[in-house]
């Protein structure tokens, strides 16, 4: 598989316009599956939370979750839209061992929720409006594992082995109407917008949320169009984007690909696409089947949802503070700058940075240490923050370290390094390694005095006025306390000694 | 309706996954034409504002609770597999994606 040509994106932008659409499919936390009382649990032995209605065996009969419903429901008022009156539960048909029961029970033209918006704000600061077109429950597939050829690879598989723990997990799945006018930014706007409905359904509790586990996924559709025509493009729908950052970078590329092929007068296939994390591209999967072909009916073991008014004030009475109103308020609290509180948005560290500062470190400490050196790491090890061993209580514990004056930022560091190599906590590091920082005036002066045997005429300089002389004499005691002095203190007590 | 054309048969016949031959085509287009007709005949019968009956008893929000039940052991669930291996179903490689 060729990388394909691509166009370069600034000349792709100046031809054509883009338009993208997003499904992000949102895996529910409940204690059970959808259909059926079989745990919904990540990680368990393969084939152990199944049951005659999860791997689909003759007579067994589906009853709903009522916790997925309400969860449903929640997700579609926290997108602002409307919830159905009525909603149908449909079968999707299709022939693939992911599910056993060939088909997948979804909803078709009744979803629980519909005609939504929500607001995006990209890292340049500009705000788009997405549209929802709908929100519906369906239930997840089993997870295939091809095995033969190469490895793990669907081509040249010799088999497949099929784990249906996951068969039958509730999901939503949510559908953006299509999105214009971002223009260059609409890579951004498509990770930002799957952030978004990541802080969402975290904040409403109804997930776990996190991409590297598959509890969000999200499918990009992008086509392109030249300037002012009005007919949409072919658009492609790529698959398999499991993070922010190849949510991003797959829409890119796919604008660039598509670009290409049609400034050379070729034809955009519609087709689905696989995101390669690895190599940075996007491969030619089936040619997109029409919903016609999924034979979609109503599904006569269900019996419709019809949530009450009751229930549904109920539901959107207890919705938590909106991401939008939760980020003005903890800027606010925090007194970070506009740049500043972007660049944490940006990073995806709200949440983290939340309950650092709520586990006693200061808010500037607590942002430093997460958009900085634990950034830098992550990035660093091409991960993501949030897959980093390290919690927020370890940064708090950090930034008090290093506020009370125990270590310095460079030990700091150097304790960071050391949390996320697994040696315990920040505290138990500095103890165990003897990390702290050495302000007892007896040592640092006698420091102080073999540094200035060697730099006998930097007490006189002091004496002239030139401060800045006392820099060498720190960087000495510093060099040989193996960076564990005190460095605001060293600096006292040279100035000490040259005013006595 | 649109006429049940040969291509429409192999159409189908590739989505259910079973391969038929050029014989069974031409016999499958003529029974399903009729099966067709025979629906159709049923629509005309109705007006447009009956609403269709996906459930044959007025009945809505039949919920379980989330609660745990007892799921098959992995020997239980594999017993029924023409093929198993590793604790997961054995199943021949299909050159198509997730």
């Amino acid at each position: 598989m060729a990388k394909a040509e691509l166009m370069n994106y600034e000349q792709a932008l100046e031809k054509f316009e883009v338009v993208i659409g997003l499904e992000v499919h949102v895996e529910l936390n409940t204690n059970t599956k959808m259909f059926c009382g079989c745990r919904n649990d990540f990680g368990d032995e393969p084939n152990t939370n199944v049951c005659p209605i999860c791997i689909g065996l003759p007579g067994s009969l589906p009853a709903v979750n009522r916790k997925a419903v309400e969860s449903s429901i929640a997700i579609g008022l926290a997108l602002g839209c409307e919830i159905a009156p009525n909603g149908r539960f449909s079968r999707k048909n299709y022939f693939y061992p992911d599910l056993a029961k060939n088909f997948q029970t979804s909803q078709y033209d009744e979803p629980i929720a519909f005609e939504g918006t929500i607001d995006i704000e990209v890292p340049s600061g500009a705000v788009y409006t997405v549209d929802i077109e709908r929100a519906h429950m369906e239930e997840d597939a089993g997870k295939l594992t091809h095995v033969g050829g190469n490895t793990g690879r669907i081509q040249g598989a010799e088999y497949s082995l099929v784990d249906y723990n996951r068969a039958g997990v509730p999901l939503v799945e949510i559908v953006t109407k299509p999105v214009y006018g971002a223009g260059a930014e609409a890579p951004e706007l498509a990770a930002a917008y799957v952030r978004s409905i990541r802080e969402i359904v975290k904040a409403l509790g109804v997930s776990d949320a996190r991409m590297e586990r598959g509890n969000v996924r999200c499918d990009a559709n992008v086509s392109i169009r030249p300037h002012g025509q009005e007919k949409l493009g072919t658009r492609t729908e790529t698959k398999n984007v499991n993070s922010l950052r190849s949510i991003e970078r797959a829409v890119r590329y796919e604008i660039q690909r598509q670009a290409h092929i049609i400034a050379n007068g070729g034809t955009i296939t519609q087709e689905t696409r696989h995101w390669h994390e690895d190599r940075g591209i996007t491969s030619s999967g089936r040619p997109k089947s029409d919903a016609d072909d999924y034979r979609y009916f109503p599904e006569p073991d269900l019996v419709p949802v019809q949530p009450s008014n009751e229930l549904i004030e109920q539901i959107r009475a207890s919705l938590p503070e909106k991401p939008a109103e939760r980020r003005k308020r903890l800027q606010g609290e925090w007194q970070f700058s506009d740049l500043e509180f972007r660049d944490v948005v940006n990073s995806g560290l709200l949440d983290e940075l939340e309950e650092t500062v709520a586990k006693g470190a200061k808010p500037q400490a607590a942002r430093k240490w997460w958009t900085g050196e634990i950034a830098r790491l992550a990035n660093a090890e091409g991960k993501d923050v949030a897959d980093l061993a390290i919690t927020p209580a370890d940064v708090a514990e950090l930034a008090t370290l290093v506020e009370s004056g125990k270590i310095n930022d460079r030990i700091g560091r150097e304790v960071l390094q050391a949390v996320l190599e697994g040696a315990g906590n920040p505290a138990k590091i500095v103890a165990d390694r003897g990390l702290e920082v050495v302000s007892d005036d007896g040592a640092l002066q006698a420091a102080i005095d073999e540094a200035l045997a060697k730099q006998p005429d930097v007490l006189e300089k002091i004496r002239e006025g030139k401060l800045q002389a006392a820099g060498a004499v720190i960087g000495a005691v510093m060099q040989a306390m193996k960076g564990q002095a005190d460095a605001g203190r060293v600096r006292e007590l040279i100035i000490e000694r040259a005013n006595a | 309706m649109s006429e049940l054309t040969p291509d429409l048969v192999r159409h189908l016949a590739s989505l259910a996954r079973i391969q038929v031959t050029d014989a069974e085509v031409d016999r499958f287009a003529e029974q399903l034409s009729l099966i067709v007709e025979s629906v159709a005949t049923v629509n005309s019968a109705v007006a447009g504002d009956v609403p269709a009956t996906s459930h044959p008893i007025p009945m809505a929000n039949v919920f379980r609770e989330d609660l745990v039940e007892p799921s098959l052991t992995q020997e239980q669930a594999l017993s029924g597999a023409a093929d198993s291996d590793q604790g997961r179903f054995r199943v021949a490689a299909i050159l198509d994606e997730e």
